[in-house]
């Protein structure tokens, strides 16, 4: 029973670390629940067909195909959450203001928050195949009812407190650094994960390592240690990077705010020509 | 350079590794009874080689290793493989993620 609880415990917690981040960055946003809500549902839906095709992603592309498929679900996350940081950067002041008037919900354009939605559902899928395919194995296997019928809920119940944890814990920032923070928590998560996409790559060889260990650091933090993986999910730390994932981190950081920067700058130029304020850090704190 | 050339650079690219692999050396590892077989598997060191796994169960599994990053989900009566190094002497633990008490192993890279 606690195998199955550990494993289910360890998939969903991916999942509700990445959620939890999603529900924090889209806080006071009218529909929110009902988006988030629908990212969990069509995510658990995708995991059942992703698990029931498992053997058809594997084949494909000359037995890579379950290394493409991984990456080109992190890297579509990327995208949308490089979407939504940079949307964030123009209207978070208005958003931060909006809230700071007690009881105001604010209308979130749909675009951004349907990309928020897809980002909840790409998390789930992804590590709610694993949990299907595993729970298949060991109902065939044999594995008895108790086990499963405790384990599940055991490891569901922990993965999710884990991330309210996480969330109440967000709530506790002031309103006027909130969506800073959350900004900066997406963009950070957004180059872990694509760094995990090109360790994917890598393992398929479709994309050269550029120095396969390029540092070691497991005897300070492991991979497998809880506190390890909590970090991989949240920021793509690895304990033994390959050079080319340290590329992959450090081009969507840049690319993001830089994106950020810009997107911030016009729309401070465009609101108050006198203003000078570039960054998204600057634009809270005066929206504040 | 124009979006082209890069295109052209990236195709290069992919095409130079997959041409690379075919010389690559092999190494087996097969799952059965929820158990790597054999649970020692000698590699050398500083050579990138391809690992092939059979899973011989009627059940899924997981082939991963944190300590040469390498995960990938093998389906009963299936082969995967993945690419692995170059890694330097030592030797790195491997595991059944969906398997944790029993499938267990280790690469010894020398």
């Amino acid at each position: 029973m606690l195998g199955v609880a550990l494993l289910v415990f360890r998939e969903v917690l991916e999942a509700a670390l990445i959620v939890t981040i999603v529900a924090a960055a889209t806080r006071g946003v009218v529909g929110r629940a009902r988006f988030i809500g629908g990212g969990i549902g069509l995510g658990v839906i995708g995991a059942i067909l992703v698990a029931l095709f498992a053997g058809v992603i594997e084949e494909a592309v000359g037995g890579s195909g379950q290394e493409l498929f991984n990456a080109c679900v992190l890297l579509a996350a990327v995208l949308m959450i490089g979407w939504h940081v940079i949307w964030m950067s123009s209207h978070g002041r208005e958003l931060v203001q909006q809230m700071q008037s007690v009881g105001h919900a604010v209308k979130a354009g749909s675009s951004s928050l349907a990309m928020l939605l897809a980002v909840v559902a790409l998390a789930v899928l992804r590590e709610g195949s694993e949990i299907v395919l595993f729970l298949y194995g060991m109902a065939a296997g044999g594995a008895g009812r108790v086990d499963l019928l405790l384990g599940v809920p055991l490891g569901l119940a922990g993965g999710t407190a884990v991330g309210f944890a996480l969330y109440f814990g967000l709530l506790r920032i002031p309103m006027r650094y909130f969506f800073n923070a959350t900004n900066w928590m997406l963009v950070v998560l957004a180059s872990g994960l694509a760094a995990t996409a090109a360790g994917f790559l890598i393992q398929a060889d479709l994309l050269p390592a550029w120095g396969n260990q390029f540092w070691d650091s497991s005897w300070l933090l492991a991979n497998g240690s809880l506190l390890g993986q909590t970090l991989h999910i949240l920021t793509g730390y690895e304990a033994r990077p390959a050079g080319m994932q340290l590329v992959f981190w450090l081009a969507t950081f840049v690319i993001l705010v830089t994106g950020m920067r810009l997107m911030a700058a016009r729309m401070s130029a465009q609101h108050k020509p006198a203003r000078t304020a570039a960054s998204v850090t600057v634009t809270a704190a005066h929206g504040a | 350079m124009t979006m082209r050339k890069r295109i052209c650079l990236c195709l290069l690219l992919v095409a130079s590794t997959a041409a690379w692999s075919a010389d690559m050396p092999e190494f087996h590892l097969i799952i059965k009874d929820h158990r790597f077989e054999p649970t020692q598997l000698k590699v050398p060191a500083n050579t990138k080689f391809k690992l092939l796994v059979k899973n011989a169960d009627s059940t899924p599994s997981e082939f991963e290793s944190h300590e040469f990053n390498r995960e990938k989900i093998v389906l009963p009566n299936r082969t995967i493989s993945v690419f692995i190094g170059p890694l330097d002497k030592g030797s790195y633990k491997f595991f059944d993620d969906f398997h944790q008490d029993t499938g267990n192993g280790v690469l010894i890279v020398e």
